[in-house]
């Protein structure tokens, strides 16, 4: 191409966006309900997005809190057979995570067998959990909070902690004496009276049910196990990007122990089923609100274009190449996206902003603990969706409008000058 | 009238393409919410269904707060001759007695805490879904005694097998210890893994002698002949009790018995909601901007029709019935595709990535099938409707205001 016409077309693109835009405010009233109506469909992707995000990470925090851990460490028997006889040996488990070394960046051991509590007037199945109370204490009052008494002191501890729910059903209190009945590896029922020392209150109800806590040696001696745990929760830096972590661990036990790491979403299913399908629902949703969109757009871009089927006639009579009518119909057409683009990421930056501080929903609490849920939701802006939602906005929708654009390039000058109106 | 609804067809065929436009905008997003919301339905049903049949039933009569407290000692007396006499007086609805107590169970290898439910075997078949889920050997039969059905995953942990026996060990309703020998009779398999993980059912008369209950239970469980008909029942059933002079028993319904149940409707409902409203908005606006155009363009037209003498209210009638036409074409064709898509996935059944996991917390399959119900398919397309036609106001209600001579010389 030589100089001369660069310059020309150069010149050309100057003019050609001058005329689409003016072109855009001649009918300022359906330009104006095409923007609103744009601005709605990109505020409502990128707003339902972060709210979908916001509700996603929240379920990801408490569920990976309560699991607890990032990776967990278990005999390879113990998820289908949760009993004490799959137990791991404490002394081979804390060298091989030395092994880890870096990537580790806290962790502990815990038993955790199924069990009978009894008062003297009712009993209850359960879920013990003999933990290392100062390890352990942060992540099991994340959630949750000291209703009376005291927690356990120390891994020598002979009382028990107990929710309060738990302690409504089995109609005991603080200071009184419950029964533990659980198996030894020899199957031999073993019983213990202890005292209930403290009683803790949960964010979601359900569990003070299901867990009751014991310091980690007590439970040891009562299940005839010393030194061996059920379960080991390994915390890492960042729950999202476990590779390294996992690698490492999985290089260390999975050989020469038969003990098999597992990242969260393994252990439960429940939470890494909720992240792909968000991914895909969030994309799922923007398409579907952008091909709403396209009906309308499409629309007006033939409207724009069959009302001014003599005007282009004339300006293809007067010489205008076909690729400048095209070029100067896909301009208006990206104006009009960018516009509502611009419009609809404010709305949506707007709306999260306003929200920032977490939407009351709690409601319908016992719904959202189905789901892990907590009772506030914040809403989350993640820049991927933001990206995609913009993205798709503009590439499809210039697809769209490419369509009446080419037909209006086309038009036989002559035809298009003569036709009535 | 007729005149009008002659010309209002006409214009819209005008610009044929416009028109389609618009229509297709509205079945597009009709198809979707017919979509949608009977797969939602659906998956409400059959959440409902499932939790129910395997837990709740439709209605529960226990003692006041049993259902809160759960505790072994509030209970129903003579719960079998009352569950009796509940059948005799509503012959239509479905009764059968439970009692309910945690338990140790010891098998020869493992120990493990159990939920277990004393039963009526010759009413149970009815009532819940478990009998019918026997995987191995066979239900609990009403001849029998000391008998267990059980989970199938309690059953691997417990390491048994059909003809096994099993330890129960518990507290009976006087504080006494309780103990008793049983053999597995069957194994059931309900895919739900909190019933599978936890419960067993032995006979209600050997739970009875078990735990010292003499002729107590802790409800009557009822299923009325459509879930409906859930709150007629349990208003029948309030008043039956108290004719009797029974004050002491409480009748819970379903919602009742799981609050956590119907909040998780109303949340998934809300959220769905959000989208739903964001599209009928998307498609009245469309419809909004095609229908304004449509007048615009035909100011000089409209000018000259009142000059001869065409009132203006006619005339805005005439735009709003080209909108009701449009939006009734793209609310036929919507819900007629909408329905064959529903009906092709209620056969099929649909799956995506990630949701067998997400199913399996409320209780649900890993595929889901949408509903038929009319409601389901009629409900979005209505306000889709609905939300077009109204959109036709602003340029109808224009119209109202021209003036003739300067209609006339419009551009």
């Amino acid at each position: 191409m030589s100089a001369l016409t660069k310059q020309a077309s150069g010149a050309g693109l100057a003019s050609l966006s001058v005329m689409a835009w003016r072109n855009l405010w001649r009918n300022y009233r359906r330009t104006g309900i095409m923007i609103m109506a744009i601005s709605i469909g990109v505020w409502a992707m990128i707003f339902m997005s972060a709210l979908m995000r916001g509700m996603v990470e929240d379920i990801l925090q408490r569920g990976v809190q309560q699991l607890p851990g990032h990776v967990q460490l278990h005999h390879p028997d113990y998820p289908d057979d949760p009993s004490v006889v799959n137990s791991l040996p404490e002394n081979v488990v804390q060298a091989g995570i030395a092994e880890a070394g870096e990537a580790v960046s806290r962790w502990y051991a815990r038993i955790k067998v199924p069990a009978i509590i009894a008062s003297e007037r009712e009993s209850r199945g359960l879920v013990l959990l003999g933990v290392d109370p100062l390890a352990e204490h942060a992540d099991i009052f994340a959630n949750a909070q000291l209703l009376e008494g005291e927690f356990l002191n120390d891994p020598e501890d002979q009382g028990i902690v107990i929710g309060e729910r738990l302690s409504d059903r089995l109609e005991t209190r603080l200071g009184k004496r419950v029964v533990v009945m659980s198996q030894n590896p020899q199957n031999d029922i073993v019983e213990r009276g202890l005292r209930v020392s403290g009683i803790y209150q949960a964010e979601f109800r359900g569990q003070e049910e299901r867990y009751a806590y014991m310091s980690k040696n007590t439970l040891q001696s009562l299940l005839e196990i010393d030194g061996q745990v059920s379960e080991v929760a390994i915390f890492g830096q960042d729950y999202r990007d476990l590779s390294e972590l996992l690698s490492g661990l999985q290089s260390t036990f999975d050989s020469n122990t038969g003990m098999k790491p597992e990242a969260w979403n393994e252990v439960n299913p429940y939470l890494g089923g909720a992240v792909r399908l968000m991914d895909g629902f969030v994309l799922f949703f923007i398409v579907i609100i952008f091909l709403a969109l396209s009906f309308g757009l499409a629309n007006t871009l033939v409207m724009a274009v069959f009302e001014r089927v003599r005007e282009i006639g004339l300006m293809l009579a007067l010489g205008m190449r076909p690729g400048m009518v095209l070029g100067q119909i896909m301009i208006e057409s990206v104006y009009l996206l960018g516009l509502g683009l611009a419009l609809g990421n404010l709305l949506a930056w707007l709306s999260v902003v306003s929200i920032a501080d977490g939407v009351d929903i709690s409601a319908v609490a016992e719904g959202l603990e189905m789901a892990g849920m907590g009772t506030v939701l914040y809403p989350l802006m993640l820049s991927k969706d933001v990206i995609s939602a913009n993205v798709i906005v503009i590439v499809m929708g210039a697809i769209v409008s490419f369509m009446p654009a080419w037909h209006a390039a086309h038009y036989d000058p002559i035809r298009a000058l003569t036709k009535p109106t | 009238m007729s005149v009008t609804l002659t010309l209002a067809w006409r214009n819209l065929w005008r610009h044929k393409r416009r028109s389609w436009l618009t229509i297709g905008a509205m079945v597009f997003s009709n198809v979707l919410l017919v979509f949608m919301i009977t797969l939602q339905f659906g998956s409400y049903e059959m959440m409902i269904n499932n939790t129910l049949r395997a837990f709740s039933g439709h209605i529960q009569i226990a003692q006041v707060s049993y259902q809160e407290q759960q505790k072994m000692r509030l209970t129903v007396p003579q719960v079998a001759e009352l569950a009796r006499q509940l059948q005799a007086r509503f012959p239509g609805i479905e009764v059968a007695p439970r009692a309910l107590t945690f338990v140790l169970a010891a098998s020869e290898d493992r120990s493990f805490g159990l939920q277990l439910a004393g039963v009526d075997a010759a009413r149970e078949p009815s009532m819940s879904t478990i009998p019918g889920l026997m995987v191995e050997g066979r239900y609990l039969s009403a001849a029998g005694a000391n008998e267990i059905v059980l989970g199938s995953v309690l059953a691997r942990n417990l390491k048994v097998t059909v003809g096994d026996e099993i330890t129960l060990l518990g507290t009976g309703v006087d504080g006494s210890l309780a103990a008793a020998v049983v053999s597995v009779s069957g194994i059931f398999d309900s895919g739900l893994a909190d019933i599978d993980r936890s419960l067993a059912q032995i006979l209600l008369r050997d739970f009875q002698s078990l735990f010292a209950m003499q002729d107590r239970g802790h409800a009557i469980l009822v299923n009325a002949p459509d879930i409906a008909q859930t709150n007629f029942y349990q208003a029948e059933i309030k008043g039956w009790l108290s004719s009797r002079g029974v004050s002491d028993l409480e009748v819970l319904n379903w919602e009742q018995l799981n609050p956590g149940l119907r909040q998780a409707i109303q949340s998934d409902m809300a959220s769905a909601w959000f989208m739903y409203m964001v599209l009928i908005v998307l498609v009245a606006f469309s419809a909004l901007n095609t229908q304004l155009m449509s007048v615009l363009e035909r100011t000089r037209e409209f000018g000259i029709m009142s000059a001869v003498g065409v009132r203006t209210s006619t005339l805005g009638r005439l735009v709003l019935l080209e909108s009701t036409v449009l939006a009734a074409l793209g609310l036929l064709l919507g819900c007629a595709l909408g329905a064959l898509v529903a009906l092709y996935f209620r056969v099929n059944g649909l799956s995506l990535p990630g949701m067998a996991e997400m199913a399996a917390q409320y209780n649900l399959p890993p595929k889901m099938y949408p509903s038929l119900q009319p409601m389901a398919i009629l409900l979005g397309p209505l306000v889709v409707f609905m939300g077009c036609v109204s959109s036709a106001l602003y340029p109808a209600l224009k119209l109202t205001a021209l003036t003739p001579v300067s209609a006339m010389r419009a551009v």
